[in-house]
């Protein structure tokens, strides 16, 4: 039996990924998997926690993650898509428009 | 139909402003229909509600809670016992007929519904004054009232001195209304109600207490009594503030008629004569009041003598009356003072009517010195107009005689301060009796002095206006017979009538002393009517040579005493100093203005050095929220204890 | 013994494909990695006996989400992509910033405490079946957060056309 520990462990290792991952890539479209990337993460970790606690409602939460996760990922992509439509760039250091 | 009687009497005229105010301007010239069934309607049910109290019937009634906190509790309610069925009759019944005299004389006008519908808020505040059951409700119907007679005065706001006369009007109560609040605050914090019921109950825990001013020990039934009576002395132009209501006259006739001769000047009175309980408590109150009422009676009679403004003769005739209400109050005889102001209601009002009448055969004329010979011209305003001035000259058997008479007897009966107070009144019922019949011999009498091009243009008014005359005069006749005295052959009524309410004072004098109080004022009033008959008709010479050899003490009556001039200085210029310099200069200038630009320019700055964090780079705001977390999960393993 | 070595199979795997996946220069590889992340995570599922978590993860996220990635990325020039810088200029302290936190994380870790535990036993879930427990928990005591997912959706995919759409 694998102990809860080290799901908690990988799920942390795969969630702080995907926050570096966010926090350095240029690319907007990176930076939109890196969040999936996250999502998937805790998603692993409340999986774990249903099974080890015997309880279904963390698998109920990661159905509702999930749904939340697509729509995130259709109306991000859709921004994108308006975006390089507009400015023709998907590099976040070139979109400084709110910049003081 | 029990109870939604009363509240219909202030209610319907309420509906027709809101009526004539907001769809007025479609109908212009009709909406004095709305306005006048309204207030027929109120004069209808006062007249039920008059003969019901007639027969006993007191009402005393919540209609609902308006605010309640704590214990302060103000109520919508109404009191409906003698005193304010008789004021129900005077209001409902004088608004009415001044509604029905508007009809001509405001005819044409541009504002035709405008001036009906005031007319109407005026009636429903009046109303909601005299039926009110509790301070509360009586101070709005005061300061409705106020406001209204502001809309009146200044009705025709585009002529500069009718505009500032309704400021004038307004400021100057503000003094009196200022003492009028605190009284009221006064009797809720000491009695903890604004019931008059309730505060009648408990008055007399009053009786000894103290309050200490500046050191003085003043008794707490003297200083509220006072305090109410500042209220009164500002509403009905009594010394010192008595300066507004001359100035009043710039208002439409109709309305000094209805506001400044019978209803809104009389709240004054009404309001002492219901505190009768609270003022008879305190001998210094009631002095006071009698001398006030006294000094400012004689005060105004003499400034009329030489005034030229038809108007404005009235007006101080006016104050002069209140005066002789005042003093009636002050020396215990409420309910003289009641009687009085029910007669003094219609022959004032036919008198200000007659004078618009006047005013429009001769296309807004006001100086008596131009006129002259009218009475061929305008038979009927020279008869109802010599009525009621034979009335106010106080001529044995019209109204103004029995209330007058009553007033000087028992003023007479009424101690040292009552027998003051006797012959200043009786000294002012004959310069009563000299100005009004001044302003009936140069205007109806001799030959026309104004250009012949007015004389052309002189006319009879139409019936909407002669017909509330005659109505008016009737009244002025008649009204005194209610209450004709034991010693003439009467009963007395009013007085009877009133005396659950009001009480009645002791008479100790004999017949003979009766007697002679009435032969003496008679006397004075015949006197008074013939010097002016001497000087006006048979000698016109006389008033130059008298202003010639009095010339001083003539242009002190006719600058009106220079009380407007001693305020001026003393009041009106300091203010504007303060305000143009301090307000303007220091307060406005630097304080607020430094304030204002100050908060901007200090953001700006600030948000000049700040704006710098905002790089617009998506990343370093996410590295903030990642190092928010960081901080967030270290005070966790910190301060979090397994 | 087995478990352990599975897991360890899995775990190691997935680590490396997410480090993969934000490295990748070029977009269509970094989704394509994700793919297959995607599979080993669903594995991972099946070992906490939830088929039907599994089986939404490898139609959901494989299926849909990332075909509307490669979807986009089709529709952006990768030529350029592929000549320009990868991270941003202060990379390192992002990558600072995640490493401390995950040391926290870590430390929290051993703070773990499990709470009390449910009636859904795993005898009980294999009796019934997964995809069963489920329905019956989701259309019963959820059923309104469900319906309130399903507007979630429907929000999503009117923004999604409104935001996408060619202004005219």
């Amino acid at each position: 039996m694998v102990p809860l520990e080290w799901y908690i462990t990988l799920s942390t290792v795969i969630f702080i990924i995907g926050v570096i991952g966010f926090l350095i890539r240029r690319n907007i479209i990176i930076m939109l998997i890196s969040i999936e990337l996250m999502l998937n993460a805790v998603n692993l970790s409340l999986v774990a926690f249903s099974h080890y606690l015997q309880d279904l409602k963390g698998q109920i939460l990661v159905i509702f993650v999930i749904t939340v996760a697509a729509a995130e990922a259709a109306i991000g992509l859709a921004i994108l898509v308006s975006l390089y439509r507009n400015k023709a760039v998907v590099h976040t250091d070139k979109i400084t428009e709110m910049k003081g | 139909m029990t109870m939604e009687k009363y509240v219909l009497i202030p209610l319907l005229p309420l509906i027709g402003f809101c009526i004539n105010i907001w769809f007025g301007r479609f109908y212009q010239e009709k909406a004095h229909w709305i306005s006048i069934l309204a207030v027929l309607g109120s004069f209808i049910l006062s007249v039920i509600t008059f003969i019901e109290v007639l027969q006993g019937k007191v009402i005393n009634y919540d209609l609902y809670s308006w605010v309640i906190s704590g214990n302060f509790k103000v109520s919508i309610g109404f009191l409906i016992d003698q005193l304010t069925a008789i004021m129900l009759i005077v209001v409902t019944s004088v608004s009415l007929l001044v509604h029905i005299y508007s009809v001509g004389y405001m005819h044409g006008d541009s504002g035709y519904y405008r001036f009906f519908s005031y007319l109407n808020l005026f009636t429903f505040s009046m109303l909601m004054l005299v039926t009110g059951n509790n301070l509360m409700q009586l101070y709005f119907g005061w300061e409705a009232v106020g406001l209204c007679s502001y809309f009146l005065i200044g009705y025709y706001f585009r002529k500069q001195s009718a505009a500032d006369a309704g400021k004038k009007a307004f400021i100057v109560n503000r003094f009196g209304d200022f003492g009028f609040g605190i009284g009221v605050f006064m009797v809720f914090i000491y009695l903890e109600t604004l019931h008059y019921t309730d505060i009648f109950a408990n008055i007399h825990t009053l009786q000894g207490q103290t309050i200490n001013i500046l050191g003085f020990e003043i008794g707490l039934v003297t200083l509220i009594a006072l305090l109410l009576f500042c209220g009164a002395i500002g509403k009905s132009a009594q010394l010192p503030l008595h300066v507004w209501l001359a100035d009043a006259m710039e208002g439409p006739t109709p309305v000094s008629a209805l506001i400044h001769a019978a209803t809104m000047v009389t709240a004054g009175v009404f309001l002492v004569a219901r505190f009768n309980p609270l003022f008879s408590m305190s001998e210094t109150a009631m002095m006071v009041v009698a001398l006030t009422g006294a000094i400012t009676s004689l005060f105004a009679a003499t400034i009329a003598l030489v005034q030229n403004d038809i108007k404005r003769i009235i007006a101080y005739s006016t104050v002069s009356q209140l005066g002789y209400m005042f003093l009636a109050c002050g020396v215990g005889a409420y309910g003289a003072g009641i009687f009085h102001l029910f007669t003094h209601a219609y022959f004032k009002a036919l008198l200000f009517l007659g004078a618009g009448s006047v005013m429009h055969a001769m296309a807004g004329q006001l100086d008596i010195q131009k006129m002259g010979g009218l009475r061929k011209y305008m038979p009927i305003t020279f008869w109802t107009f010599m009525i009621a001035s034979v009335s106010i000259a106080g001529i044995p058997g019209l109204a103004g005689f029995f209330s007058k008479d009553e007033i000087l007897w028992l003023a007479y009966n009424a101690g040292t301060v009552g027998r003051i107070v006797w012959v200043i009144g009786t000294i002012v019922a004959g310069l009563t009796a000299f100005y009004s019949f001044r302003i009936v011999f140069l205007t109806f009498f001799g030959k026309f002095k104004g250009t012949h091009e007015e004389e052309h243009h002189l006319h009879e008014s139409p019936s909407s206006m002669t017909v509330p005359l005659m109505i008016l005069a009737v009244g002025a006749i008649s009204a005194g017979w209610v209450g004709i005295p034991p010693l003439l052959g009467g009963t007395n009524m009013i007085g009877h009538f009133l005396e659950p309410v009001l009480g009645h004072p002791h008479v100790h004098g004999t017949h003979a002393e009766e007697w002679m109080v009435i032969a003496i004022s008679v006397v004075v009033a015949l006197g008074g009517i013939f010097t002016a008959a001497v000087m006006y008709l048979w000698a016109p010479g006389i008033p130059q040579l008298l202003g010639r050899t009095f010339r001083s003490i003539y242009t002190v009556l006719w600058n009106k005493y220079y009380v407007d001039e001693l305020y001026d200085y003393t009041i009106v210029r300091p203010t504007k100093w303060i305000g143009s310099r301090i307000l303007v200069g220091v307060t406005d200038g630097k304080i607020i203005e430094g304030i204002v630009n100050g908060v901007p320019k200090l953001i700006a700055e600030f948000g000049e050095r700040f704006r710098k964090l905002q790089t617009g780079f998506l990343q370093h705001y996410a590295m903030g929220m990642a190092f928010g977390l960081f901080v967030i999960l270290s005070l966790v393993l910190i301060f979090v204890k397994q | 013994m087995l478990p352990q070595i599975i897991f360890g199979y899995f775990a190691i795997v997935t680590i490396v494909l997410s480090l993969v996946i934000i490295t990748r220069k070029n977009p269509v590889h970094s989704v394509l990695w994700m793919l297959v992340l995607f599979f080993h995570i669903a594995a991972i599922y099946l070992f906490l006996n939830a088929e039907f978590i599994a089986a939404v993860q490898v139609i959901l996220y494989a299926g849909a989400v990332l075909v509307l990635f490669l979807f986009v990325i089709m529709m952006l020039n990768l030529k350029e992509e592929l000549s320009s810088e990868r991270f941003i200029g202060e990379w390192p302290i992002g990558v600072a910033l995640g490493l401390s936190i995950l040391l926290f994380i870590f430390f929290s870790i051993a703070k773990l405490a499990p709470g009390p535990l449910g009636k859904f036993t795993i005898e009980l879930i294999q009796k019934e079946t997964h995809t069963k427990a489920i329905g019956k928990v989701l259309y019963t005591e959820y059923i309104l957060p469900f319906e309130v997912a399903s507007l979630i959706l429907l929000i999503a995919i009117v923004g999604a056309m409104v935001l996408a759409k060619k202004r005219t």
